[in-house]
C-alpha cells in the first residue's frame, strides 16, 4: 500500500485529502502513478492531466515524474505553494 | 536553528531576545515579518486561511536554513510560520537570522524568505466579497528565488 495525500485546491477538487492505494503492478514512478490516477476520470482526469501545473513529493521530498515509487511510500500531490 | 509551525501569534521582540541571550558571538540580527494585507489582486480580503503539509513543511524549511548556512555565516536562525485563519494586520511569518556581522544576517534572512515562498508547502485561501478563492503562485516569487542561483 502507498499513502496518497492531496492538498489545498486539489484536495477540494478531488473531494479527498488522503487515501491508501494498493500500488498496481507496473506503476513504479511518480509519472506513471499520476497517469494511473488520471484514468479514474471526472475530476481526476481534469486535475491529474499532464497540462495541469501540479507539484508532488515522495516521502516528503520534492519529486519529479521519473522519481521511483515503491510500496510503503507517502506520495503527495499539490498546487504550487503560496506561503509566506 | 529552529522551525515552528502553529496557529498562535508570535512575539518578535521576545524571540530576538531569546536568540541573543547566552550567545556573545552574535553581532547582528536581521529579521523579516510577513503580514496579511487587506487587498490582493484588487479585491478586499476579509480573512485568509493557511494550510500546510505537516512534516514536509518543517523539513523543507530546515533544508532551506541548511542551504543558507552553507553560503553565509549563520550563528542561529528561527522561522515561525502561522497556519489557520488570519485577518488583515495579523503577522503570518517570522524569519530571524543571527550572525557576526550584518551582511551575512541580511543576505541569509532574505534568502530563507525567498525560498520559503517558493519551496515550503503552504497554501493560502482568501475570503473576499466575491467568495473564497485559493491564491495563485506568483511568477515574481519564482524570480526572487532564481536570482540566488548565480
Amino acid at each position: 500500500m502507498i499513502t496518497l495525500l492531496y492538498f489545498a485546491r486539489l484536495r477540494e477538487a478531488l473531494g479527498t485529502g488522503r487515501e491508501e492505494l494498493l500500488l498496481p503492478s507496473g506503476i513504479n514512478t511518480l509519472g506513471a502513478l499520476r497517469a494511473h490516477l488520471e484514468q479514474r476520470g471526472d475530476a481526476w482526469a481534469k486535475e491529474m492531466a499532464a497540462g495541469r501545473n501540479l507539484r508532488a513529493a515522495v516521502n516528503q521530498s520534492v519529486a519529479m515524474a521519473d522519481t521511483p515509487i515503491k510500496d510503503g511510500d507517502e506520495v503527495a500531490f499539490f498546487p504550487p505553494v503560496t506561503g509566506g | 536553528m529552529s522551525v515552528r509551525i502553529h496557529e498562535q501569534d508570535f512575539d518578535v521582540s521576545a524571540e530576538m531576545a531569546a536568540m541573543r541571550k547566552d550567545n556573545p558571538k552574535i553581532g547582528a540580527i536581521a529579521s523579516f515579518v510577513g503580514v496579511v494585507r487587506d487587498i490582493n489582486e484588487g479585491d478586499s480580503v476579509a480573512t485568509m486561511t493557511l494550510e500546510h503539509y505537516p512534516g514536509m513543511t518543517e523539513k523543507a524549511i530546515t533544508e532551506i536554513i541548511d542551504q543558507a548556512r552553507g553560503r553565509w555565516e549563520v550563528l542561529d536562525a528561527l522561522v515561525i510560520h502561522r497556519v489557520g485563519t488570519l485577518k488583515p494586520t495579523d503577522q503570518i511569518v517570522l524569519v530571524i537570522v543571527a550572525s557576526t556581522h550584518r551582511g551575512d544576517a541580511f543576505a541569509a534572512c532574505e534568502f530563507i524568505m525567498d525560498f520559503l515562498k517558493t519551496r515550503a508547502p503552504f497554501w493560502k485561501k482568501e475570503i473576499t466579497p466575491q467568495g473564497a478563492r485559493w491564491v495563485d503562485a506568483r511568477v515574481a516569487d519564482d524570480q526572487a528565488a532564481e536570482r540566488w542561483k548565480t
